[in-house]
């Protein structure tokens, strides 16, 4: 079989840039689980807020493409914090009014709570923007739309893209993983987070605020996912109420194929997710002629099952034996 | 003594007071006089009724799985889906297998191809769920989830057999019955909504009798053991194979029942009508009912089913009226039935909150709930 190597590589360039921006996701998922041991279900719905907020917000600051290029940046930034701020603020007050009364519940409780926000932020979201898709205000400069780095500034003669908005991608994604990985491993509250999940009586009795530690957990596990609805509503140019599920579930396949609890594990299993799904676009079609087109679902929780069912512990997570 | 245990109840059989004895019957009564109602008062509430009651079956299978064997299935509109297929498959003359001839013509007939159907789902109850009987809780729910991805997705993208989005219409209907000894023949067209809605409450019975039936077998209080301690009822020599196995066949066979009336009394199906939405639904039903307890399921099913069909759209004219009279073009513009994911969210939410077990609760499942509250209270 003849394989289209310019629609292979054009697919793992976006490939890797949707598995950084799901990497995002996935860390909310896998901190939370790491410490409390919940699959928090509304988590793809607090990154789809994050979305909706920063379109909000750069809506608000009226820049255009023509405004000056520092404006621009500006405006962004600005974009990017508030989006993390709010789902932060959104994801710890979920914990703050439920998941926190449902700590001692059977442990079937906080995961149908969960699955009830995400419900209601839906529809809140449906209130808020409406149920169509929305599509951000323009912030690139036109020039940038068309542009090809690898023409551009390498000076190859390809018809692979690399658009700037893939290296956007990266640039955001990757300060913000080296962040975290510094707060959780050199900070004392990254320590006092790593103690929680280990053992979260003992940690009390170390004098650790447990409470406090898992809110911490939710709040930067909901700033991760603002930022990446940001980067997520900019990058695929739209945004709608249901995206959150999609790209919730997809994140939560990568944070189960890396190990649940593991932070590595879940931004390699993330790259993969994004390499599989850019891949499962590009060439199911031509892999089963005639029928449709979109498979990818399919592929992905094709994943999500089989990992679960022969290696729940995924590629990098320790076994963890059923507690009786 | 205030402790409270864990412990079965006195008697298999629920006590009944003497008023609850009369309540069955009289529903009983008024559901199947309710077309004599409705086509008297004028009400025109029919087509949406029959739309509850296939809810109603959905929430009982549903609640085989999660209320009796406690196994969370997030995935469960996908035996819907496989069920509501299965009739269309074999009866619709746009079908694939029929159009090849591949089709008995027996089987092309509404009865038997709804008991087909009915095996069919049971079938892909064990397939999907045989991959999960390893897997604790939560993994369980989002397995289960999974396969109700992918199944919907599946026939959306079969466009050769399924006709992907453009889904499948003239399913078959039931063909008449005459009623022996009197002049009476029920036909079921399009337009014979009362027949419709007879026939659909003929199968919520049955699967009411099934349920309860269940809930007193030697399988269903193996569902029970399973559900309230998995090790020890393996050591008691509880087969949890077979129990689990045996939950999913027997939930996803109502799915069944429910999928092949479903496409065969609206004549239409889709990939997009058995989106997660309709597991969570269902799975909201159960909960805010009562988990475990048929009738409280059918209560959840009614509530839910009913602001979804009926209330929603009621609602529309006081609340538009109450707008302009505050003078809020938000209010007056405002649709009810947008708002049906929040009232399905909060049911899960406020349930979980305040009242887990339900709004007529299995007693059984109350104390399950509660199994940790008096630990606390002894502790400080």
């Amino acid at each position: 079989m003849d394989v289209n190597w310019n629609l292979l590589i054009q697919q793992l360039i976006i490939g890797l840039a949707n598995g950084s921006l799901i990497a995002l996701i996935a860390l909310g998922y896998t901190m939370v689980y790491g410490i409390v041991e919940l699959i928090n279900f509304a988590h793809g719905e607090v990154f789809m807020m994050g979305a909706f907020f920063a379109a909000t917000v750069v809506g608000l600051t009226g820049v255009t493409p023509q405004s000056a290029p520092l404006i621009i940046i500006g405006a962004a930034a600005l974009a990017l914090v508030s989006a993390m701020l709010f789902s932060a603020g959104i994801n710890f007050g979920i914990d703050r009014i439920a998941y926190r009364r449902l700590r001692r519940a059977p442990r079937l409780a906080p995961l149908i709570a969960a699955i009830g926000f995400s419900f209601i932020l839906m529809n809140i979201a449906i209130y808020w923007k409406g149920g169509n898709p929305i599509s951000p205000p323009a912030l690139l400069p036109q020039k940038y739309r068309a542009y090809n780095v690898l023409n551009e500034w390498f000076g190859l003669d390809t018809t692979i893209r690399l658009r700037p908005l893939d290296l956007l991608v990266f640039a955001i994604t990757i300060p913000i993983l080296f962040a975290l990985t510094w707060f959780v491993y050199r900070t004392r509250s990254g320590k006092a987070m790593r103690a929680t999940a280990q053992d979260r009586d003992a940690a009390a009795l170390m004098g650790i605020d447990v409470n406090r530690t898992i809110g911490m957990a939710f709040l930067i596990g909901g700033a991760l996912a603002g930022a990446a609805g940001m980067i997520a509503l900019y990058y695929t140019s739209a945004a709608r109420f249901q995206m959150g599920f999609r790209y919730g579930l997809f994140a939560f396949t990568a944070a189960v194929l890396g190990g649940i609890g593991n932070l590595y594990g879940a931004v390699v299993g993330s790259l993969l997710i994004g390499i599989v799904w850019s891949l499962s676009d590009g060439f199911m079609k031509t892999l089963i002629g005639g029928w449709g087109a979109q498979w990818t679902p399919s592929v992905i929780f094709g994943v999500l099952v089989l990992v679960m069912v022969f290696k729940p512990s995924g590629l990098f997570g320790d076994h963890v034996p059923e507690k009786v | 003594m205030a402790s409270r245990s864990v412990t079965a109840p006195q008697s298999r059989f629920n006590p009944i007071d003497d008023w609850r004895r009369l309540i069955g019957p009289v529903i009983l009564v008024f559901a199947f006089i309710y077309p004599l109602i409705d086509s008297w008062l004028g009400l025109r509430q029919l087509g949406k009724l029959e739309g509850m009651l296939i809810l109603v079956i959905l929430a009982m299978g549903l609640n085989i799985v999660v209320g009796y064997a406690g196994l969370l299935d997030l995935g469960y509109a996908a035996f819907f889906a496989i069920g509501a297929y299965t009739m269309a498959f074999l009866t619709s003359p746009a079908s694939f297998f029929v159009r090849k001839g591949w089709v008995p013509e027996f089987m092309q007939n509404f009865w038997p191809a709804m008991a087909v159907s009915w095996g069919v789902a049971a079938i892909f109850g064990v397939i999907l769920g045989a991959p999960t009987l390893r897997l604790r809780g939560d993994y369980l729910a989002i397995v289960t989830l999974g396969f109700g991805e992918i199944v919907p997705n599946f026939f959306l993208n079969a466009v050769s057999i399924t006709g992907g989005t453009q889904g499948l219409n003239r399913v078959g209907m039931p063909p008449a019955i005459s009623i022996p000894f009197t002049d009476i023949t029920l036909r079921f067209g399009p337009t014979d909504q009362r027949n419709w809605y007879w026939l659909m409450l003929v199968v919520v019975l049955f699967t009411l009798f099934l349920s309860l039936r269940f809930h007193n077998s030697r399988l269903g209080r193996s569902w029970v053991a399973v559900r309230e301690d998995e090790i020890a009822a393996a050591s008691m020599g509880v087969n949890l194979v077979r129990t689990k196995l045996w939950a999913f066949a027997m939930g996803a066979s109502f799915a069944g029942f429910a999928g092949s009336i479903f496409s065969s009394a609206f004549q239409f199906v889709h990939p997009d009508q058995f989106a997660f939405s309709v597991s969570v639904m269902v799975l909201a039903m159960v909960i805010l009912g009562g988990i475990g307890n048929v009738y409280g399921v059918i209560l959840g099913a009614m509530l839910i089913g009913g602001f979804d069909r009926i209330l929603a759209e009621q609602l529309n004219r006081p609340l538009h009226w109450f707008g302009e009279a505050v003078n809020s073009e938000g209010i007056q513009g405002h649709d009810v039935g947008s708002d049906r994911f929040l009232v399905f969210g909060l049911a899960l939410v406020i349930m979980m909150l305040w009242r887990p077990e339900g709004i007529l609760p299995s007693k059984r499942r109350k104390l399950e709930f509660h199994e940790h509250d008096h630990v606390e209270e002894g502790v400080t």
